[in-house]
């Protein structure tokens, strides 16, 4: 479970996230709505732990232990993964690199090579990670990397923004595969929280819970299929007169 | 040491004019307190029955003496006596260049001919001082099936080892060749003095990696100049990893035929205390001539000067330098100096050139998948300094990269 209260967030010096709160129990997926500086990569960042993003008030808390000052890679070994929006170029650290890096079962490094021609990305193993990639491609890359890691909470920045037709089917599916560890029992164990503009993937996940984040506060919560369908027809202002579901929400 | 040159004696005498003369580039080295002398070594058939302790400091240097299957030919020079030298190809030349130097009466056309003798003291020093050296030369058309591996080792305290090599590829032949440079002395000074010269003729291809491995107390002057044909090829690969107490070295590469292509890759870390200096010159005098330059430094704590340097002077050359250094300790620094020369219209030159420290973002990037810091932070840094070598055949690659590999351990 991840359990996130009162959470305050600045990024140098300046206040972005007010007050978040939110639950992710374990199994469930959410979704995540805003406009554009929001602050949903904000709540994102914070989650994974990057220093830049300062946590002012309030506690992050998963599987039961306070993470809210625990590091970046502390973070990731307890399960928690993130595909980025913006992921870094890094000169000379070979795609392979990173995905054997991830990889959670060291013990099969063949891994790397099964998981690149899944996320049909055999030719990008023996470049540089990130450099040169379109954005698609980034998007197939960051996937190919949580697959290796195999992450508890699954934390998805815009998995399926640039990417076209023919290749949301496959990330859909990739991601669905992450979310859905452990199936074969019918008990999910793994969480996700995804931030969408399009809600694409809702076509290729279930997700439980929407949520809409405006200048950095949680201001509704629903079935993420209605909201998307109020955010396409009234626009994010209709949205921010919405008391009622504010309320519904804060109470 | 006898030699049968003719015009030596011009060179003596040219090298006399120009015995204290400083060179323009790296501290000046005080020569009196080297001695040229050493005594002899005996010749070794089989170098595999060396000493261990001396085939392990050689195959830091990339020298393979126990399982030789992987070479084409070997030479190795201890101190002032070349110990061994063989080769298993036909239309492959591995000796000692004064015994060239009898056997061939043209070499007197390549002696000195890409080096200027009077250059500097160190250039003069290695004339007066003849310690031999090695020649390695190919017949037209042939291309070696594996490196030739070159050792010029220094094993007497005190030593300024004067060193000539001349390398030759004929017309279409190819050439690898692997140097490695060390010595057995822990933490006493000696000097290495290293003149090379290359001549790569019509459509042939030098690919030369020299792997440095010295001490803190050690003074290092090389001096290389490669004269490329047409469409021939010079790549050159250096790497300096181990501590050095003054290494200085800007060698040139003469791109005068259509089409020469030169590259030189330099990886280089400087511990506390070492200072390097290392440029590459490449002058593109063909028409459609081409090179490209890329160094990696690392300091983490001692002082790297960075030099690139491409002239262009023929129609439609292209060149591009770039000059990346990474600063991993407030002691260190690193000085970068990119230069271009254009003499004419419709030429392409560029060069790229950056100086920093490890980007945080990167290093959280890695740490997001699960690396502790230090382990993203190491490996960000094998990264930097991993340069695919475009030309290179894939078994020198790896041992290149296994070179790096060992080296890294030292300062990470
Ligand atoms: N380093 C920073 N310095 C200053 N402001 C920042 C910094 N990083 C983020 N912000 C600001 O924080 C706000 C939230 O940004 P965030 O990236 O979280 O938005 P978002 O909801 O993900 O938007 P988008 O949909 O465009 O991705 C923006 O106004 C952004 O400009
Ligand atoms: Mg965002």
């Amino acid at each position: 479970m991840l359990e996130i209260k009162n959470l305050s967030v600045a990024v140098e010096g300046k206040e972005i996230l007010h007050n978040v709160n939110l639950t992710v129990n374990t199994g469930e997926t959410h979704v995540l709505f805003g406009p554009n500086g929001s602050g949903k990569t904000t709540l994102l960042m914070t989650i994974m732990g990057f220093p830049k993003y300062r946590v002012t008030k309030g506690t992050i808390a998963f599987k039961g232990t306070d993470i809210t000052h625990a590091s970046v890679d502390e973070r990731a070994r307890l399960g928690i993964g993130l595909s980025f929006q913006r992921p870094p170029v890094v000169r000379g650290v070979k795609t392979r690199d990173m995905v054997f890096a991830a990889l959670k079962e060291k013990d099969k490094p063949e891994m790397v090579d099964t998981l690149a021609k899944d996320t049909n990305l055999e030719e990008f193993l023996d470049r540089d990670i990130n450099y040169g990639f379109s954005g698609g491609e980034i998007k197939r890359s960051e996937l190919m990397q949580l697959l290796a890691q195999r992450p508890d909470l699954v934390l998805l920045d815009e998995p399926e923004s640039g990417v076209d037709l023919e290749n949301i089917a496959l990330i859909g599916r990739l991601i669905n595969e992450l979310l859905e560890k452990g199936s074969k029992i019918r008990v999910r164990s793994s969480m996700g929280l995804i931030i969408t503009h399009t809600g694409h993937i809702l076509d290729y996940v279930h997700a439980r819970n929407g949520y809409i984040m405006l200048d950095g506060s949680i201001s509704c919560m629903g079935d993420p299929h209605e909201i998307l369908a109020e955010i396409k027809e009234k626009g994010y202002e209709e949205c921010a007169r919405c008391v009622f579901r504010s309320a519904r929400y804060v109470t | 040491m006898s030699r049968s040159i003719k015009p030596a004696e011009n060179y003596k005498e040219k090298a006399r004019t120009a015995a204290t003369k400083k060179a323009t580039m790296g501290e000046d080295i005080d020569l009196t307190s080297y001695t040229r002398s050493a005594e002899e070594h005996p010749y070794q058939k089989d170098p595999s029955k060396l000493p261990r302790v001396t085939k392990n400091q050689m195959l830091s240097a990339g020298i393979m003496l126990d399982d030789p299957t992987q070479r084409t030919g070997t030479f190795i020079q201890i101190d002032n006596t070349p110990i061994h030298s063989s080769v298993k190809q036909d239309g492959v030349e591995v000796m000692p260049v004064s015994e060239a130097m009898k056997k061939y009466d043209w070499l007197g056309d390549y002696y000195w001919k890409a080096v200027p003798v009077d250059t500097d003291k160190y250039t003069a020093s290695v004339e007066l001082g003849q310690n031999d050296g090695y020649f390695i030369r190919t017949q037209p058309g042939t291309k070696t099936d594996f490196p030739v591996q070159a050792c010029l080792y220094l094993s007497k305290a005190k030593l300024a080892q004067n060193v000539h090599n001349i390398i030759i590829a004929e017309e279409n032949s190819e050439l690898h060749i692997i140097t490695g440079c060390t010595t057995s002395l822990g933490n006493e000074p000696g000097m290495h003095l290293g003149v090379s010269e290359f001549y790569i003729k019509k459509g042939a291809k030098i690919t030369f990696t020299m792997i440095h491995s010295w001490n803190p107390e050690f003074a290092v002057r090389p001096r290389t100049a490669a004269i490329i044909e047409d469409n021939g090829l010079f790549l050159s690969n250096y790497v300096l990893m181990k501590p050095v107490k003054s290494l200085q070295m800007n060698p040139i590469a003469r791109c005068n035929g259509e089409n020469a292509t030169a590259r030189f890759n330099s990886i280089l870390v400087a511990l506390p205390e070492s200072n390097m200096d290392v440029g590459s010159r490449v002058f593109l005098n063909g028409k459609g001539a081409r090179t490209e330059i890329i160094s990696r430094a690392i300091t983490t704590g001692g002082h790297i000067t960075a030099r690139g340097y491409i002239e262009g002077n023929a129609p439609e050359v292209k060149g591009h330098l770039e000059c990346r250094g990474l600063i991993l300790d407030n002691r260190g620094t690193i000085h970068a100096i990119p230069e271009l020369k254009g003499t004419l219209a419709g030429i392409d030159l560029y060069h790229e050139a950056a100086i920093g420290k490890i980007a945080e973002e990167e290093v959280e990037y890695l740490m997001a998948r699960g690396l502790t810091r230090d382990e993203a932070t190491a490996t960000i840094v094998r990264g930097f300094l991993h340069v695919d070598i475009e030309g290179l055949p894939p078994m020198l690659n790896q041992e290149l990269q296994r070179a790096v590999k060992v080296s890294e351990q030292d300062f990470m």
